[in-house]
């Protein structure tokens, strides 16, 4: 009696867990099916596998639409803050962990509460003042914004990270007589390259989908992000929804890939970022 | 101490405080100045309460904070959903591994992209109707996107379909870190499987539980602009079904060129996000100590 329940509890657990993992794949199945039918296929049959599977889809979406051209822009925006805001963390944190001097503790607190202000209440100002200074539009402007969004998580998780490196190290390389910055470089940093990654990580991705900072910093053509680019093309493709689909499958493929690589730094950098 | 080296660590932190003054620093200081203002172009004359009076005596931005409040609702489920399938995850069944890895996806798919998706599921004509058709839910095939009485909670579904993979990861990370010898123990003791998770499982997971609440409720009132924006085809709606106060801050700012209406809004937002974050923290400090 005892072995059927228990075996009658197994086929539940597996059950529901076969449901929601079928459930959180279905929209990456339904894009990727569509992506491969004919809109007239799409027309008679919305559900099942594609009969007879075309790839001009997204030939289309290749040659009719920028996808490279904002994927190299998303990718400039990326990699410009993620640079510019870990140096910056990464210096700050250094000293807030590990020397001793006035406002360091306020400076802390106040980086850290800033983790939860949403971006939304910054852009009025900053977009005023972009407008008088004709930095809308322009790539550095975008990058010192997002690289600002992003420091107040890498100056935590980077802080929280330093404290727990022996203070033994520091002193054995004090008395060898390295500075500061040498300490930082040569002891420290090699020691965080977990920590690093993880920051890595949930910043790329944090820049890499946001959608409200690019409409407004960047509203030309020509410095338009993936995201951005996306909402402009789904409106354009409205009533064409293989084409539409073979440009969402194009636009997910390199965080999808970067995914199923590394989701080990991909699920414990989103745990740790989960504030954002 | 040489005065050099009473300097340095100033030094490494000027550029952090400088770019926190910028982004958050400045714009913090200046909503509220610009929202007693009548800004034209980069500055105007002081005008006193008058842009708050505005947008606090407008419907639009009531039937935002409406919105924004309905949203809320998505939260109860979304703890059940992720609850359930991070608890059974974290029995170690069969290929939980696996399990694992998938119901992450939801979170690793960027918004705008998973709202265009999604949009193109829940057409009149699309799948999904086509499926509950099929199934002779005929009564159930709504005009999810068009319909202004169905748009938002078509985003809702959106919203927990994807706001739910961070829970479970963030509850299986709880999970993980628990003492299996008590689990064992009360097994042993022939304490049944919803016995242990009411009286074992979850009083552990309280802190953790508190944590995504909250984390989710700033998200529900001030970080959903993606998904409205987008499954509203780039103005939200349709007509102001699914106005939210990020997209009146946005109109406000952008469509109509009002940055001193768009500060007051900016201001009661971030009063109200700033209480939270207020709980969010003392949450957290709970949470670790736990």
């Amino acid at each position: 009696m005892r072995g059927n329940a228990l075996q009658l509890g197994n086929v539940v657990k597996q059950t529901v867990l076969l449901l929601a993992s079928f459930l959180a794949l279905v929209p990456t199945i339904y894009m990727v099916v569509t992506a491969l039918k004919s809109d007239e296929e799409y027309a008679i049959d919305k559900l099942g596998p594609p009969d007879a599977p075309v790839l001009d889809n997204f030939y289309a979406v290749l040659v009719e639409s920028p996808f490279l051209h904002w994927m190299l822009n998303s990718t400039i925006l990326v990699a410009g803050s993620v640079i510019l805001s870990t140096t910056i963390s990464v210096l700050g944190a250094y000293a807030i962990a590990t020397m001793r001097f006035r406002g360091r503790d306020t400076l802390l607190a106040v980086s850290t509460s800033l983790m939860a202000v949403p971006p939304v209440v910054m852009i009025v100002p900053l977009f005023v003042l972009y407008t008088r200074l004709g930095m809308v539009s322009t790539y550095f402007g975008a990058i010192l914004i997002y690289a600002g969004l992003i420091t107040p998580f890498s100056v935590y998780l980077l802080v929280t990270f330093f404290r727990t490196v022996p203070r033994e190290l520091y002193e054995a390389a004090h008395i060898d007589g390295a500075g500061q910055f040498t300490i930082l470089m040569k002891v420290v940093l090699p020691l965080s390259l977990p920590a690093l990654v993880t920051l890595v990580v949930v910043n790329s991705l944090y820049v890499w989908n946001d959608l409200l900072i690019a409409i407004i910093f960047l509203q030309d053509d020509a410095k338009r992000t993936l995201m951005a680019g996306i909402s402009v093309f789904s409106g354009r493709y409205n009533n064409q929804v293989p084409l539409t689909m073979a440009g969402m499958v194009i636009a997910s493929a390199p965080m999808f890939m970067l995914y199923v690589l590394f989701q080990k730094q991909f699920i414990r950098g989103l745990m740790s970022g989960a504030i954002k | 101490m040489t005065p050099s080296s009473r300097l340095t660590p100033y030094l490494y932190v000027l550029p952090l405080a400088a770019l926190l003054g910028f982004v958050f620093g400045y714009p913090l200081l200046k909503i509220f100045e610009f929202s007693f203002k009548m800004v034209r172009g980069i500055d105007g004359p002081w005008i006193g309460m008058r842009n708050y009076q505005l947008v606090l005596g407008q419907s639009l931005f009531w039937e935002a904070v409406l919105h924004n409040l309905q949203l809320l609702l998505a939260i109860p489920v979304m703890v059940a959903i992720s609850l359930i399938v991070s608890v059974l995850l974290s029995e170690r069944v069969v290929g939980w591994k696996l399990y694992r890895i998938i119901v992450f996806v939801p979170f690793v798919l960027a918004i705008p992209i998973v709202a265009v998706v999604m949009k193109r599921m829940f057409q009149f004509s699309g799948p999904v109707n086509e499926l509950l058709r099929w199934m002779s839910l005929d009564f159930m095939a709504l005009d999810w996107i068009g319909s202004s009485d169905v748009a938002l909670w078509t985003v809702m579904i959106l919203i927990i379909w994807r706001e739910s993979a961070l829970g479970i990861i963030l509850f299986l990370a709880r999970l993980l870190s628990l003492d299996e010898s008590v689990i064992e123990a009360a097994k042993i003791d022939g304490a049944g499987w919803w016995h242990r998770l009411w009286h074992i499982i979850l009083p552990e997971m309280r802190g953790v539980i508190e944590f995504y609440v909250v984390v989710s409720v700033i998200t529900m009132l001030a970080a959903v602009f993606s998904y409205i924006y987008i499954m509203g085809g780039g103005r939200g709606g349709p007509g102001t079904s699914t106005e939210v106060v990020e997209l009146y801050i946005f109109n406000a700012l952008i469509r109509s060129s009002l940055p001193g209406i768009a500060s007051a809004a900016s201001v009661l937002l971030f009063l109200v996000t700033g209480l939270l974050i207020f709980l969010l923290f003392k949450v957290r400090q709970r949470a670790e100590a736990a």
